[in-house]
């Protein structure tokens, strides 16, 4: 049998991690990236090296840590999702400036599509706008191999570098031999130079003519070099793709029969791209197709307008995530091949995705309806999410916008004398992770809300991961705890009250005191505390047993499935009544309290046996 | 490798699996993509990840054979696992003409074209046993039977044994949990013979 091993793509970054004697690596979870800090715990225990592996309040201590580790000569990553890397942005703009020692990889996995996000921003662009090499790999494979060059390129030029997958890098999973694990020895030592460290506008400006002479260099670094993929076809016409992207040209030109004829280029390192290759495909070719993800960073450095065609021409749609059916319309019209007639794009469409069954946040998002009917709910980035579906959720904007945005709408609705109900919602990672300046600032402004924290014990959309109030570490290892209420009440919050969100009407009448409270005095602060129902960590913390059933009063209003939205209640065949589905109801009993005709009971306790 | 050469499954199969978040589409998937590395293929995969898994639309594609790109276009894919039965109009389209869809259905719908439509009653079998996660395990047994294996000239790539192998290696330290997927699957093959 071959040891060969399903991989993740995240799992596989990881896995080059581990391989190339990384030593420290930080992360705050994000979609499509956050596999990859839990993948680098699970290989350094099945490898047994050291490492310092860690979940960071967010993505610029993430930085920073892991950053500061490279000045001491370690080899060092951090990871996050593309819009991670905007709060990561102030520390990465000055390292690509002071340059590093060991080799320090900045992973930004981006979303095409998108998603799972609220952008399709392309982390390339920033990677330009920083100064930084990326590379942009074709898959899992691929990338753990990119990791390997990474390191390579950061310790030869001194810079950061930065590897950008995408999701269908990060969540496609392929066979891969696991390498072996270098263990380079290296012990922390920094070197003393305050003039790169800690540099001053005028040596600043030295810098960065020392990173633009970098740069020069790195486009023109073989390692990295675009890889002609068919060497044999000859043509006036070429693509150039990177990513996955790249990959999709492949198949598509091989199914086409065009992998003789059409010459493919991969380009490996869209930032700076190659010099040499420049010149050579402008010297080679008639017409350039150039197929990236999702902004137009190779396009924009082929600088003829005359001979290339992507997404700055109009040749390419300028957004969206380049699917393998549109990378096929797009090379066949570049050939100048019939275009099929469109087939029918197996997208989009179907069920939408609701909180879990018994999950906590429905019964607050239920509660803040009843508590402030007319209000105005700002939220934030997480499951919580969802709360949209119930009416519960009017505005999302970033990570922490939730108080930022409520304080917003207070002061605009303040200047005309108007005081208006607003209850803003966020999940307790969140909070930790950007919730707390725009507190501070909502105290010191008086702004006048409610704020919900939707604090249960976990990080649950991006795989449950923990939050600071845990004491968890990224491998279970006991770690420092911060108190939410101590943090509430230290940024000078006057109402910090704790309730159970399951039980309703106890609930609605604390949100009701903190609604009061809030218009006469200021940023009014509930913690809404309730263990998400999918963690297993925490399963052992749950209370069951108040298993819904639904009596003959049910006449299928649809209050139930419409305001509650709870999974676990179904319509009958003729969508007349409602019924309880036993194996998905957790037995949270919210249900109990919110239909109208109190059609929904308590099933009797000697029924409620199967679990 | 013991491939029989020009069979319909030897070498190169793409497979579309649909569901909806929490009925396991990744776990058929990985466990597919396991049968494809024992039996000496290179395999990609596509997974979906993130807010789509709180019961959202969840599809995924599995390459089986030299590939490079993880994704599977319209109307190129072998054969589609439909775990949730409305998801059947999304997704049809990935089917190629003369190939397979299972469907977990009370009922077998039409098929659209030429494709071959098989249903089992995954969700009601499962809610039988108690254990509503296991639909998922139940359809791939019924289809592994239903279509047929490599060595027999069958429609799949994979057979019941790499299948077996795949859910001990990834479940071998849980017992139970290996047990009653086990048992899931041995129930789907059942109901395929018949
Ligand atoms: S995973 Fe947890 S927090 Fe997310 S919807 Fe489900 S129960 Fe709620
Ligand atoms: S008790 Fe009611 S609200 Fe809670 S999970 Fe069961 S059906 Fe849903």
């Amino acid at each position: 049998m071959s040891a060969r091993v399903l991989m993740l793509g995240n799992e596989a970054i990881a896995r080059g991690l581990v391989e190339c004697g990384c030593s420290v690596a930080a992360s705050y979870p994000g979609t499509p990236a956050s596999e990859i800090l839990s993948a680098a715990v699970q290989w350094r225990k099945a490898c047994g090296v050291p490492m310092h592996i860690q979940w960071a309040v967010n993505e610029k201590v993430a930085m920073e840590i892991a950053y500061t580790a490279s000045l001491t000569g370690l080899r060092s990553a951090v990871s996050m999702k593309q819009v991670g890397l905007n709060v990561a942005s102030d520390p990465l703009m000055s390292a690509a400036y002071t340059g590093v020692v060991g080799g320090f990889l900045v992973i930004s996995a981006d979303d095409p599509g998108p998603h799972s996000s609220q952008t399709e921003q392309d982390s390339r662009l920033m990677a330009m706008m920083a100064k930084v090499p990326v590379l942009d790999p074709a898959s899992p494979a691929h990338a753990r191999d990119l990791v390997e060059i990474g390191y390579e390129l950061s310790e030869t030029f001194g810079i950061p570098v930065m590897l950008r997958p995408t999701t269908r890098v990060c969540h496609a999973c392929q066979d891969i031999l696991p390498g072996e694990v270098r263990q380079l020895g290296r012990k922390a030592d920094f070197r003393k130079t305050p003039a790169r460290w800690a540099a001053t506008p005028a040596f600043r400006f030295e810098l960065h003519r020392e990173l633009a002479g970098k740069l020069r260099a790195i486009a023109a670094w073989p390692r990295t070099a675009p890889l002609r993929l068919n060497p044999h076809a000859a043509s006036r016409r070429a693509v150039v793709a990177s990513g996955v992207v790249s990959a999709h040209a492949v198949d598509v030109l091989l199914e086409a029969g065009l992998w003789d004829s059409v010459p493919i280029y991969q380009v490996v390192q869209p930032y700076p791209l190659h010099s040499g290759f420049i010149a050579h495909i402008l010297e080679a070719y008639e017409e350039i197709l150039v197929l990236e993800e999702t902004a137009p960073v190779i396009e924009m450095q082929i600088l003829d307008r005359q001979r290339v065609r992507g997404r700055m021409t109009g040749a390419v749609p300028e957004a969206g995530e380049l699917l393998p059916e549109i990378v096929d319309r797009l090379i066949a019209e570049f050939a100048g091949l019939p275009v099929k007639a469109e087939q029918a794009e197996a997208k989009g469409g179907g069920r939408r995705p609701t909180l879990c069954a018994g999950c906590p946040h429905r019964s607050s998002f239920y509660a803040i309806k009843k508590a402030a009917p007319r209000g105005i709910y700002p939220s934030d980035i997480g499951c919580y999410t969802l709360g949209l579906n119930l009416g519960g959720v009017d505005t999302v904007l970033c990570m922490g916008a939730a108080v930022s945005q409520a304080a917003g709408f207070y002061q605009a609705y303040h200047l005309a004398g108007e005081e208006i109900d607003i209850v803003a919602t966020i999940g307790d990672s969140t909070f930790y992770h950007a919730g707390v300046p725009p507190l501070i600032d909502a105290v010191v402004q008086g702004a006048r809300f409610v704020l919900v924290i939707l604090d249960n014990s976990t990080t649950a959309m991006t795989g449950y991961q923990t939050t600071p109030a845990l004491g968890i570490g990224a491998a279970g290892e006991p770690t420092g705890i911060v108190d939410m209420e101590t943090l509430v009440r230290g940024c000078g919050v006057g109402f910090c009250k704790v309730g159970i969100p399951s039980r309703l009407p106890e609930f609605v009448g604390l949100l009701k005191e903190a609604v009061a409270y809030s218009h006469a005095h200021g940023p009014a602060v509930v913690i809404a505390r309730e263990p998400c129902v999918m963690d297993r960590r925490l399963a052992s913390r749950l209370k069951t047993g108040r298993k819904a059933r639904v009596n003959e009063e049910c006449d299928g209003c649809r209050h139930c499935t419409e305001q509650f939205e709870c999974p676990a209640l179904v319509y009958d065949d003729g969508g007349n009544r409602v019924f309880v589905d036993t194996l998905m109801c957790t037995g949270c009993g919210v249900c109990l309290h919110v239909c109208p005709r109190g059609a929904i009971v308590e099933e009797d306790q000697g029924v409620v046996g199967k679990s | 490798m013991n491939r029989q050469p020009g069979g319909p499954a030897a070498g190169r199969q793409q497979i579309v699996v649909s569901g909806v978040g929490g009925q396991g589409v990744l776990f058929v998937t990985r466990l597919l993509a396991d049968a494809a590395i024992r039996r000496g293929e290179s395999v990609l995969t596509s997974e979906t990840h993130g807010m789509a898994q709180r019961g959202g639309v969840v599809v995924s594609h599995l390459k089986a054979g030299v590939f490079a790109s993880p994704l599977v276009r319209a109307g190129q894919a072998d054969g589609l696992f439909v775990l949730k039965e409305e998801n059947l109009s999304i997704h049809r389209g990935f089917v190629k003409s003369g190939g397979w869809i299972l469907v977990n259905s009370v009922r077998v719908g039409e098929a659209d074209g030429d494709e071959t439509l098989h249903a089992i009653d995954a969700d009601g079998l499962a809610h039988e046993v108690g254990n509503i996660q296991a639909a998922n395990l139940i359809l791939l047994g019924f289809a592994l039977t239903r279509l047929g294996t490599p060595d027999q000239g069958g429609m799949l790539f994979c057979s019941v044994d790499d299948i077996r192998a795949a859910l001990h290696q990834r479940m071998g330290e849980r017992e139970s949990v290996l047990w009653s997927s086990i048992a899931a699957l041995d129930l789907g093959i059942f109901h395929g013979k018949r």
